[in-house]
């Protein structure tokens, strides 16, 4: 637990194009502290005339890497921040943010345990900063991914993903539920029970569940694993509508 | 409730800074009963509808309000509806 958040004055230092529509910025932070994966910053853009607009995003990166921290945004169509994030920021500019901020949907070593997580398109956000700490802190907790994207080029960290998967103990699973490229030997539909009894059962009851995406993809999924026969307390959500946060 | 209303759901987590600047600490672990139906969830789980002139926090299961913020730029109002969520310090 921590106290009262402060405000501080992130500075831009690098933007990285994601897909199309996503872009990744790192973000240099004077009074940078350690968070848990699964956290996020809240960012106010406040215009000249005093008006403010915030929106909340989770952190990409993991908290090994510091003094920095990745997020990742997706373009919102008449988003008044994400649109801004993601077409107007250059490197060097500077806006305020606070955090790292939530205790809920959180992730890491001291949690342990095998790990499913279930992400519907901008949901594998915060799902990536748990696998990017579970490498790069060394740890063996096996980890498995149902990533569901409408098409394989609206997929995010695509590349790193599967350097991931090559390594012991990580799974990464896609549903396509749009296009599919030739010869697609993946999941083709939305997400169901089959598909979820699929990818959990290697992990057993013992499994931690982190669902992340749509309210609609959030909902199903949740239900789901409690159907396939994983305990309530085992399973954290979070809505990430495109929309918002 | 269309698609387009669907996408604009969140959570309490979406919310959890606003949380922290009005009770001093992290909420989105704080269990909340709902008054209504009973259902007990995390804050960070209840249903956020956050695209209004105000944050409202809703039950999961019936949808009862559990709690609502309004900021204007001299002040902070919440209505807590909610069991077990102790009123702003």
């Amino acid at each position: 637990m921590r106290g009262q958040l402060q405000w501080q004055i992130a500075t831009v230092k690098a933007i990285r194009p994601e897909t199309p529509e996503v872009k990744t910025l790192t973000l240099s932070l004077p009074a940078w502290v350690a968070h848990r994966p699964g956290q996020h910053y809240d960012i106010r853009l406040t215009a000249p005339d005093g008006y403010s607009a915030q929106r909340s995003y989770s952190v990409a990166s993991e908290p090994e890497r510091t003094g920095e921290i990745d997020i990742t945004i997706e373009r919102i169509a008449d988003g008044e921040v994400s649109t801004f994030l993601a077409d107007t920021v250059r490197a060097g500019d500077r806006f305020e943010v606070r955090g790292p901020i939530g205790g809920y949907f959180v992730w890491d070593r001291s949690i342990g345990g095998p790990l499913l997580l279930v992400a519907g398109g901008s949901g594998v956000v915060p799902l990536m900063a748990m696998l990017r700490h579970r490498d790069a802190a060394g740890l063996t907790n096996p980890a498995r991914l149902l990533y569901s994207a409408r098409s394989f080029d609206q997929v995010i960290y695509a590349d790193e993903l599967a350097k991931l998967a090559q390594k012991d103990g990580v799974t990464v699973s896609y549903t396509l539920t749009r296009n599919q490229p030739q010869g697609w030997k993946g999941y083709t539909r939305r997400i169901d029970d089959a598909m979820l009894k699929e990818v959990s059962a290697p992990l057993g009851a013992d499994a931690l569940a982190y669902i992340c995406g749509p309210t609609s993809l959030v909902e199903v999924a949740a239900d789901g694993l409690e159907r396939v026969g994983l305990p309530a307390e085992h399973i954290r959500t979070e809505r990430f509508g495109p929309s918002g946060p | 409730m269309t698609q387009k209303d669907d996408d604009l759901v969140l959570d309490g987590n979406a919310v959890a800074g606003t949380l922290s600047e009005i009770y001093g600490d992290d909420m989105t672990t704080v269990l909340a009963e709902c008054a209504s139906c009973g259902q007990v969830d995390h804050v960070g789980g209840l249903v956020a509808y956050v695209h209004a002139p105000g944050i409202v926090l809703r039950c999961t299961s019936c949808s009862t309000v559990m709690l609502r913020i309004v900021q204007t730029p001299t002040r902070t109002y919440v209505d807590v509806r909610a069991k077990r969520i102790a009123p702003p310090p």
